[in-house]
């Protein structure tokens, strides 16, 4: 069975680079993978995702409303844009961290306060996670990408179907592999 | 070995491995990771162009010398290169030629989204679509062979959903392919009028034998699942297809597009109960199917507008499964992308707005978000290029009705080079007063930092001839004293130069130069300077918000700047009448 998943965050929070990982993460236990993302507009500060399909034999790269297995969400609000996507008994994983876009910048819209209330009232199977200040703690903000890696890899239950860490020291400079790989434990542990 | 390569990826390696030896381009989104890839393979001489016409002679004439070469842009780069294509179609070529075409249904990072397959069907030129990575690096190497097989050029089409997903693709060795042998051909590669008018006749017999072809081709094939529901599909629409119907339908999956396939259509027609025709965008297969007599349902049901998915296709072939999902209460504020933090475009956008009388024609890069609030500026955006000559003809219409509303034409260094000089050239000779802005950042910012002609740099990181964009400029005839170079960090300076150009009765220049705030190396220069707000004395006046800067926020009822995106600009000191905000190096 094909399994489907997305990560949405913001222009550079590093989602992409995680999704690039989870998916030769996958691709290591022999399942075929599929994965799009969209370049260009949305690098500057946009809203962005990346759609994730692994299974014996993947066709469409995209995923339609609803059939999502899994939302990793690296902001608040960009949890509740793509929670159309998410299948009934799905998993959400919301990282507990704001970014305030220019049009609340600027006052044309509010950022909503009650995001992770009515997240919970509504959503089953839901991790929120302080990512952003477990990786500040761990030495360096922008690790929280792989704290919500280590998050997503321990909801799905592959956690000793890859050695991780491999792949993690594969796509990152030497001198953020110990941070990054501490990052991606405490993800693991905060399921 | 399998890897996971976006198409892009696929399409470099294929070209790789098909001895591709020459290949140019103009960056552009979806296409521009093509290029980049073809640089790291050493035995391929790989360009940057000035723009997609330019790559395309520059490819064309390599094809010609005997070289397999590729060429490869956007969608709207080919209404760019269409003039070379059209001709390359009657000359032929020696090497193989390959264009390949990135369209972007859905508009992610265009200004339309054209879909050109037609302009196979216009050029008269092959064309295939490959529907993922195997596929864009399998049928490029298709395509030089059928290329050289028929003396023709090739179009290749891909959609932002085949150039940037990823999927395993098995990697092969290069080809080994000489460089032909140049032979002087005048009647075939001169095309005056007397040459030319007989090569059209040639190129009609190729296009019949290439009809033929389509029949048998092996990327043309049924696949049987279900006769029920038959569906005729290509690209990327395949995909979603399959995903939704998988053996509860059969597929005609058309890979080689053009010529389309006239007999297996027919074939496929009359052996499944109902004929769907699946594709994005515009009914091109569709219509060639009714224009065989054949009833298909295509854009009765599905949308011309915008990217298929698999929502759609199974919103319309399987009605009846409910998609249920989960909805909470919350108004999503919307993420509208922005001038960064420390973008350079800012300042001249802020001088610009005072000038709430003027119109500002823009251009295609990042400073086209100069569009939206709170800096709103820009009055119009068409193609590269119409920044300035968009600008010429509001101000003669404004003549014309007697109006002497000032107009300023805005422009970045990538997008001159490519299209701006002659418009420039254009405003000089008309005696236009037109006041332009060329936003000098010192790279090709929105399509990711590709070298161009004034950085000094090509593709391959060589180091060539910096373009002196001033020189340019007053080369063409803009008289020194009209020529204002401004650092777009220094307000001051800005707003004179902007002030000037108001005033200005002649074509006026104002190089605003300062280099994009995420070159690596403007990063780690200004990695330690910040600013920040003195809240004793701030008054929360907000002026500072209306530089649009991501880095600067109201949160709680205290202005505050996020020092991890600023980089020090110091524009929101530099309008602070209060002295609120200081200058902070860490």
């Amino acid at each position: 069975m094909t399994r489907s998943l997305i990560l949405a965050g913001v222009g550079g929070q590093g989602t992409i680079l995680a999704s690039n990982i989870l998916a030769q993460g996958l691709i290591n236990q022999g399942y075929d993978v599929k994965m799009s993302e969209i370049h260009g507009m949305a690098q500057r500060g946009g809203s962005v995702n990346t759609q994730i399909r692994f299974g014996k034999k993947v066709y469409s790269p995209m995923i339609a409303s609803g059939e999502a297995d899994l939302i990793l969400a690296f902001e608040k609000v960009e949890a509740v844009r793509y929670l159309n996507y998410l299948k009934p008994g799905g998993t959400l994983i919301v990282n507990d961290y704001e970014i305030y876009s220019t049009t609340v910048l600027t006052g044309q819209e509010k950022y909503p306060t009650d995001v992770l209330d009515k997240l919970k009232d509504t959503i089953e199977n839901l991790f929120v996670i302080p990512a952003a200040k477990i990786a500040k703690d761990l030495g360096n903000i922008k690790a929280q990408n792989m704290v919500l890696l280590g998050a997503a890899v321990k909801a799905l239950g592959i956690v000793v179907d890859t050695n991780w860490q491999d792949v993690i020291m594969a796509y990152l400079p030497e001198r953020y592999h110990n941070v990054n790989i501490r990052a991606f434990k405490e993800g693991i542990e905060a399921v | 070995m399998k890897k996971i390569l976006t198409g892009n990826e696929a399409i470099a390696r294929g070209a790789y491995e098909a001895g591709c030896q020459v290949a140019a381009a103009y960056p552009g989104t979806p296409s521009t990771e093509i290029l980049e890839n073809m640089a790291s393979y050493k035995e391929i001489y790989s360009q940057w162009s000035v723009n997609e016409k330019v790559a395309l002679e520059v490819a064309g004439g390599a094809a010609i010398a005997g070289a397999r070469a590729l060429c490869a842009m956007k969608h709207v780069g080919l209404n760019v290169a269409a003039d070379p294509l059209f001709t390359l179609a009657y000359t032929g070529i020696n090497g193989g030629l390959v264009v390949v075409t990135a369209d972007d249904p859905g508009l992610h990072s265009s200004q339309n989204e054209q879909d050109n397959r037609y302009y196979a069907l216009h050029a008269k030129i092959p064309m295939l679509e490959p529907s993922d990575s195997q596929e864009c690096l399998d049928y490029i190497k298709y395509a030089f062979q059928l290329s050289e097989d028929f003396d023709i050029p090739v179009l290749f089409r891909v959609t932002t959903r085949v150039c940037h997903s990823k999927s395993l693709v098995t990697l092969g060795q290069r080809q080994d392919v000489r460089v032909k042998e140049y032979k002087k051909d005048v009647k075939k590669y001169c095309m005056i009028p007397g040459f030319a008018k007989f090569r059209h006749p040639v190129l009609e017999k190729k296009l019949k034998k290439l009809r033929e072809l389509s029949n048998e081709s092996p990327l043309n094939q049924i696949i049987w699942g279900d006769r029920k529901i038959g569906i005729i599909t290509s690209g990327i629409s395949y995909q979603h297809a399959r995903e939704v119907m998988g053996d509860n339908a059969s597929y005609l999956k058309i890979g080689l597009s053009y010529p389309l396939p006239d007999k297996l259509i027919r074939e496929f027609a009359q052996r499944v109960e109902k004929l769907y025709v699946v594709e994005e965008n515009d009914p091109y297969i569709e219509n060639f199917v009714k224009s065989l007599g054949l009833d298909c349902i295509g854009k009765d049901a599905f949308p011309i507008c915008g990217e298929l998915n698999p929502e759609i296709v199974q919103r319309v072939l399987v009605p009846e499964k409910e998609q249920k999902t989960y909805c909470v209460d919350v108004q999503v504020p919307a993420r509208p992308p922005v001038l960064c933090a420390g973008c350079p475009h800012r300042g001249i956008f802020y001088a610009l707005k005072k000038y709430k009388d003027a119109v500002v024609t823009g251009d295609i890069g990042c400073y086209s978000l100069g569009i939206l609030p709170p800096l709103s500026v820009t009055d119009t955006l068409i193609c590269m290029g119409a920044g300035i000559s968009a600008g010429i003809g509001f101000e003669k219409a404004f003549l014309q009705g007697d109006k002497d509303t000032k107009v300023f034409g805005v422009i970045g260094d990538s997008t001159f080079f490519h299209s701006g000089i002659t418009s420039l050239i254009d405003a000089v000779y008309n005696n236009s007063k037109l006041a332009i802005i060329i936003l000098d950042n010192r790279t090709t910012a929105m399509t990711g930092h590709q070298e161009n002609p004034g950085t000094g740099k090509t593709l391959d990181g060589d180091i060539s001839p910096v373009i002196d964009i001033k020189e340019i400029v007053r080369a063409v005839g803009v008289k020194p004293e009209n020529i204002l170079v401004v650092d777009p960090y220094d307000l001051v300076q800005t707003q004179e130069a902007v002030d000037k150009a108001y005033e200005a009765v002649e074509p006026f220049v104002i190089i605003a130069k300062r280099p994009c705030a995420l070159l690596k190396e403007v990063q780690k220069q200004r990695a330690k300077l910040k600013c920040a707000i003195n809240q004793e004395k701030c008054t929360k006046c907000k002026v500072c918000l209306r530089l649009g800067c991501p880095a600067i926020a109201f949160k709680e009822g205290v202005m505050t700047i996020d020092e991890t995106a600023c980089n020090g600009c110091t524009l929101c000191m530099q309008v602070c009448r209060f002295g609120a905000i200081e200058r902070m190096s860490k």
